[in-house]
């Protein structure tokens, strides 16, 4: 008796595990099935989770059409590759010397870099600094300065330097080696799990980012795929909260890229995190933990 | 030993230390240089700026040539005195309190039960089931919103019709956003909650556990006694920590509440908050005046959230507060 019920509560465990599994990625096979059907059985049946009618002809029309994705691509890999590297760089020469016992004054220098999260001028002093002092409005190189530095993640780099034994720095000294370059021969290439963790999620939120695109990226060619996608729904939207409009979509939707070839740009935008997803799931988790569970 | 260098003058001594020390810093201070230039620009000009709320800005004469505002609150005048103030605060502790609870209490459950499942490749995959919606973009969430609600194509409307119902208005009704945020929020945000407690659940010692089973435990008393009460610090922690950046610009998630809707204006009574008014007037209606005033209202709010929560968090687990 006991045995059956012990079963039957985990029978109801893996039951509930699989709604929530199948409630998360479900919705996101819609999109890639939209993108997969044909547009006439899109307009005749709406969508479908499996496509009634398959076809490839939304993707054809993404890669035929004006190239803006591929270009999209190329920006937003750009950012996310030299903006990645730059902020862990950046961050871990600061964590790393905010650690050290022969800076005097660190304790000042951290709250420094603290207060920041305390308080902050918003968005209107941070739109004015770039747009007419550092006069970065319209160039690529906006959409990496914003996400270059972040004190949470010095924070987490400085509980990971001070795991390193001070022995080995010591040795090092001892050897001759100068500071910086044990920095850059000793500690470094001992931190790369946390490094590879914390840059995981620096590169998320650069690809993800559609906010700074939005504020400062006039040219089409300066256009990261979040953004392309976000003026894509915004056609959609405008025909939705319009219902005049709304009535007569069918007869705009010629005018307008097709349904599935929005879907189809959506798609290939969450494509590579989707791709690297079971592999690197583990540092996902790791770099999860490592950021707000003490040990 | 002592003695000797206790004879040496003090004066001949502090400077040559000072010298070495100086020296020996160098470096450190090389490294840093980056990261600290970054930060007095990009963070601590912004906070000087935060003056502009106070002036009569134009461009010619940039924040801090631009003429004092006269009557000096000019700027916030507008905001406070139309209803956007009430609601939009309203909206944001509204909305926050409603994720904070929900996600916690959502989170704590999966991770309780996700520690039941002693298979560890199906705990692998529940796992990154769960956690795939926080790797989403808001705009991404946006089209996954967008073909479950669409009046006339979306999954949920075909759904309904199907069954005899009339199609539901989702993008022109503002109630049913009351809703559909929250929704969204815990759908994006209880995987990664579920897998910290899950860490946190494993750092527990076994040994509590043996204890009690040899008692004759449950494993509701189990959970009740052992996992709740010790995971408590970390509870406390986690859902302060989130209200505390709740008002605090660019740390909070508002993102979705400017997507989700599509910053539709028959939406705003219910999904404008406090971030998503401040970036629409400046991106759209390009006001700095009042754009400044709404941001600087919500940086001190968000000033005294943080101290209120870093107060609490101090009283309850010392080690974990942020300063």
């Amino acid at each position: 008796m006991l045995y059956r019920k012990l079963h039957f509560s985990k029978l109801v465990i893996h039951l509930m595990f699989i709604a929530m599994s199948l409630a998360c990625i479900l919705p996101l096979l819609l999109v890639v099935s939209i993108s997969f059907t044909d547009e006439r059985s899109l307009m005749l049946d709406g969508y479908r989770l499996w496509p009634k009618e398959f076809s490839l002809n939304a993707y054809k029309y993404v890669f035929n059409g004006a190239g803006s994705i591929l270009n999209a691509y190329a920006v937003t890999v750009f950012v996310t590759v030299v903006g990645t590297l730059l902020h862990l760089l950046f961050t871990s020469m600061l964590a790393y010397s905010l650690t050290r016992p022969e800076v005097t004054h660190r304790k000042a220098l951290s709250f420094f870099v603290y207060l920041p999260v305390l308080f902050n001028g918003g968005l209107v002093p941070s739109y004015i600094l770039m747009t007419r002092i550092l006069h970065l409005k319209d160039t690529i190189w906006v959409l990496i300065v914003v996400g270059l530095v972040s004190a949470v993640n010095i924070l987490i780099m400085k509980n990971f330097f001070r795991t390193i034994p001070e022995s080995l720095i010591e040795s090092a000294r001892i050897d001759g080696s100068g500071e910086i370059h044990t920095f850059f021969r000793i500690v470094l290439p001992l931190s790369k799990p946390s490094l590879a963790t914390i840059g995981l999620f620096v590169s998320i939120g650069y690809w993800n980012d559609w906010m700074t695109a939005s504020l400062y990226i006039e040219s089409q060619k300066l256009r990261p795929l979040q953004y392309l996608l976000q003026s894509l729904m915004n056609n959609i939207g405008y025909l939705q909260s319009n219902s005049q409009a709304s009535r007569s979509m069918e007869a705009a939707i010629g005018m307008l890229p097709s349904e599935g070839a929005r879907m189809a740009t959506c798609v290939l935008a969450i494509g590579p995190i989707i791709l690297l997803y079971p592999l690197l799931q583990k540092y996902f988790e790791k770099g999860l933990t490592i950021g707000a569970v003490k040990e | 030993m002592k003695t000797i260098t206790n004879a040496i003058p003090n004066r001949k001594v502090k400077p040559r230390k000072r010298l070495r020390s100086a020296r020996r810093q160098m470096p450190f201070y090389l490294l840093m240089a980056p990261g600290l230039i970054l930060i007095a620009i990009l963070s601590y000009f912004p906070m000087v700026g935060v003056i502009i709320a106070f002036k009569d800005y134009n461009a010619r004469d940039g924040i801090f040539g631009s003429p004092w505002k006269d009557p000096l609150f000019k700027n916030f005048e507008f905001f406070f005195k139309s209803d956007i103030a009430k609601s939009v605060t309203f909206n944001t502790l509204f909305y926050n309190l409603i994720q904070v609870v929900s996600v916690t209490l959502c989170a704590l459950a999966l991770a309780i039960l996700l520690n039941e499942v002693k298979n560890k490749f199906v705990s692998a995959t529940y796992k990154g089931s769960i956690l795939l919606p926080t790797f989403l973009s808001w705009i991404v969430i946006q089209f996954i919103l967008f073909s479950l609600l669409s009046v006339d194509r979306g999954i949920v409307n075909s759904v309904i019709t199907d069954n005899g119902g009339e199609a539901i208005y989702w993008y022109s009704e503002p109630s049913y956003w009351r809703y559909i945020l929250p929704i969204a929020y815990l759908w994006k945000n209880v995987g990664y909650f579920s897998v910290l407690y899950v860490a946190a659940i494993a750092g527990i010692n076994t040994d509590y556990y043996e204890a009690a089973q040899l008692d004759g435990a449950s494993k509701w008393q189990r959970v009740k006694h052992i996992t709740l009460p010790l995971l408590q610090p970390t509870i406390i922690v986690l859902s302060l920590l989130w209200v505390g950046k709740l008002f605090n610009g660019g740390l909070g998630d508002w993102n979705g509440f400017y997507t989700l809707p599509n910053d539709a204006g028959a939406l705003y009574s219910t999904t404008d908050v406090i971030d998503t008014l401040v970036f629409r007037s400046l991106k759209k209606v390009n006001d700095y005046g009042m754009s400044s005033a709404i941001g600087l209202y919500q940086a001190v709010v968000g000033f005294f959230l943080v101290l209120i929560s870093n107060y609490i968090i101090k009283k309850r687990d010392p080690d974990s507060s942020l300063f």
